[in-house]
């Protein structure tokens, strides 16, 4: 689950980081009363969860309360990469001597979280990594002593000559390592780290993301998610315990397990076809959880075919069948629904379904190709 | 043959008595693995009921259960709250293969878990896994024993269903299987799969391997650069995950492509570049195998 910039510098401050102050605002006349306290030279930052903001003009610097008032206008209602704009955060201009990179997230390969710094700030770290890998420099925790001083102070020497700037460095990466652990977070970034003309070392911007599966045991950041942020059907999708992704195509895939669901998205494509998503039930999946599928993949107009492909293993494919069924006499499914189950008590399923005037086929991919000849 | 545990195996279950935990002990007392002890904290020295009458001891603790049955491996089926707690236990009690099902637990959680595993000497494998299955002789986990049946082809896969799905043909085609292993969809597995390649490279009753991947990571290329160099016997891939969009989570906590890195094409390309023919869907996968195969 990623944060808000805003949100995340909370975080930052609350484990005393030194942080640029900024207070988020929906309107524009706002907007102008916050730039008035800093005498209008403030940025004014789109809150949306997309990378490249400042390209797509999301990122606007004023002069005066009255160009805030403007600038926080046009953003304001604008649309960064698909996502509507609600929420701008206005901070006070910060005369730059130098911007850093900081962040820390988990490395699949060392299995360690890793931090990273970098003398290059202010600019996409992944075009640093691929231009000019050696000005990134990373250092592999161990989770079980968590960041040492000396290490954070060793990192801090990368970026700051100055021994108070080092120092003050030293402090920010410990903090960000603090917020990344304590909140159990997957990625916490720092982008750029500042240096300013008085020498003072200051975040001015902040991202973080969550892990997901910490959120059951952290309500007060599981609150933070933005409803606003998310697609109606994936947020239905998560409150009911599935895993879904929606797409452009118009076959609705609904399918129990992660691997098999995206093998059937590739299948459809494969077969000529479009997937309008991707869907996984889940392992022990009862007939309601079947029923909310249904529902959420009806919902998309673009759908044509609605295509079920199940093996049954812990799940069992009469569960599957009572959910289609109950489903359509739940809610009107105008899409013709495709079948192809195979596995733990197949053949109950294969009678509640012909009960109900359902047939099913055991073939995948025969059963993938009748679906992309009914979307057409 | 088989790889990483055989018949001989000595099998505690920790969470025996949950829901998932008994269910699958049933199933796998019901293949023939040997099940010799569980463990649920706080119900110590009650009996579980397998099927056919057999009754495992259970015991509070993983290092109780090593010491009064000789347990050698552990299957763990317990909630994502305390999974990686579960790991460690098992680390801890020196079991040397422990194989984690649940889904779900903090990446954090499973960072200091894995740790401690490595200093301990413990085999993970998962979590998020469906487990192994060695046709004919043991299965720790969830696999289906029924789509099965013993031969010479040595299977891994990140994915559960999408497994079952590529071993139903194999063993429909007369493929038979040393084992088949899940090694899970999260981004902190313990065991990788070159972990597997190599256990399978050593296992003379192996002849072809199959890989299934899918998106997120870089555990494909790093596996296809090692058969390429190492491996004497033939690899079918599949990789799941062409048509999904950069950035989002494809159900699994592992599968994601992250900016441009992780894509089903990069690791098409690096198994074709090292010899491995890639199947462009799952039921082409058998084809391929018993082509390699000479069959």
């Amino acid at each position: 689950m990623n944060l808000h910039e805003y949100q995340a510098k909370e975080l930052f401050r609350a484990a005393g980081m030194a942080v640029n102050p900024g207070e988020v605002a929906g309107d524009a006349r706002a907007v102008r009363r916050i730039a008035e306290r800093w005498d209008g030279k403030v940025v004014v930052k789109a809150q949306v969860h997309s990378g490249g903001r400042g390209k797509a003009g999301g990122v606007r610097l004023a002069r005066t309360a009255g160009e805030a008032e403007s600038s926080a206008e046009a953003i304001l209602g604008m649309e960064i990469n698909g996502l509507a704009v609600e929420r701008v955060l206005v901070s006070p201009l910060e005369e730059i001597a130098s911007e850093a990179y900081a962040g820390v997230l988990v490395d699949r390969d060392s299995q360690c979280p890793v931090l990273m710094v970098s003398a290059e700030g202010g600019v996409d770290i992944e075009e640093v990594a691929r231009d000019n890998p050696d000005a990134i420099h990373r250092l592999h925790v161990d989770p079980r002593y968590g960041l040492m001083p000396h290490q954070a102070f060793g990192l801090a020497g990368k970026l700051f000559r100055d021994p108070a700037q080092r120092r003050q460095g030293a402090r920010i990466i410990a903090q960000l390592y603090q917020v990344f652990v304590e909140n159990g977070a997957s990625m916490a970034e720092i982008n750029p780290l500042i240096a300013t003309a008085a020498g003072e070392v200051l975040a001015i911007d902040a991202k973080v993301s969550l892990d997901d599966n910490e959120l059951f045991r952290r309500p007060a950041l599981a609150a933070l998610r933005d409803p606003g942020s998310e697609d109606e059907a994936e947020r239905k999708a998560r409150e009911k315990g599935l895993s879904f992704v929606r797409l452009e195509g118009n076959v609705g895939c609904c399918v129990n397990g992660a691997g098999l669901a995206m093998a059937t998205m590739d299948l459809v494509k494969h077969c000529g076809g479009e997937p309008a998503n991707f869907l996984d039930i889940g392992g022990s999946s009862n007939p309601d959880k079947v029923v909310a599928a249904l529902e959420i993949i009806t919902a998309d107009p673009a759908v044509r075919v609605i295509l079920f492909n199940i093996f049954g293993g812990i799940t069992r494919c009469d569960d599957v069948a009572r959910g289609i069924v109950e489903a359509t006499r739940r809610i009107e499914i105008e899409a013709p629904i495709v079948i192809r189950l195979t596995g733990t008590n197949e053949r109950l399923a294969r009678e509640i379904l012909a009960d109900a005037g359902f047939a099913a086929g055991t073939s995948m991919d025969e059963v993938v190709q009748e679906a992309v000849r009914l979307a057409g | 043959m088989s790889i990483f545990v055989d018949e001989k195996t000595r099998v505690v279950v920790q969470g025996i008595t949950g829901r998932d935990g008994s269910f699958h002990t049933r199933q796998m007392m019901a293949y023939g693995t040997r099940v010799v002890a569980g463990v649920t904290p706080g119900k110590g020295g009650r009996a579980f009921e397998g099927p056919g009458g057999a009754v495992v001891p259970v015991f509070d603790t993983v290092a109780e259960a090593v010491a009064r049955t000789g347990a050698d491996a552990s299957v763990v089926y317990v909630p994502p709250a305390f999974a990686a707690s579960a790991i460690m236990e098992a680390a801890d009690a020196r079991i040397p293969f422990v194989v984690c099902v649940t889904e779900g637990i903090p990446v954090l959680d499973m960072t200091r878990a894995h740790a401690l595993a490595r200093d301990r000497g413990s085999r993970v494998l998962g979590p998020n896994c469906p487990g192994i299955i060695c046709p004919g002789k043991t299965t720790l986990g969830i696999i289906p024993g029924r789509i099965v049946a013993p031969g010479p082809v040595g299977l891994i896969s990140r994915s559960g269903t999408l497994t079952y799905e590529a071993v139903h043909h194999l063993t429909r085609a007369g493929l038979g299987q040393t084992a088949c292993v899940g090694i899970g969809g999260d981004p902190l597995i313990g065991t990788s799969f070159v972990d597997c390649l190599e256990a399978f490279a050593a296992d003379p009753g192996t002849e072809a391997v199959v890989m299934i991947g899918e998106i997120g990571g870089t555990a494909e290329q790093k596996a296809a650069a090692w058969a390429g160099e190492n491996l004497d016997i033939p690899v079918v891939g599949f990789i799941a995950g062409r048509t999904a969009p950069p950035g989002k989570r494809m159900g699994h906590a592992g599968a994601i492509i992250s900016g441009s890195a992780g894509t089903a094409e990069e690791k098409t390309r690096a198994f074709e570049e090292n010899g491995i023919r890639v199947a462009l869907r799952p039921s082409e996968i058998s084809a391929l195998v018993a082509d390699a195969l000479g069959r």
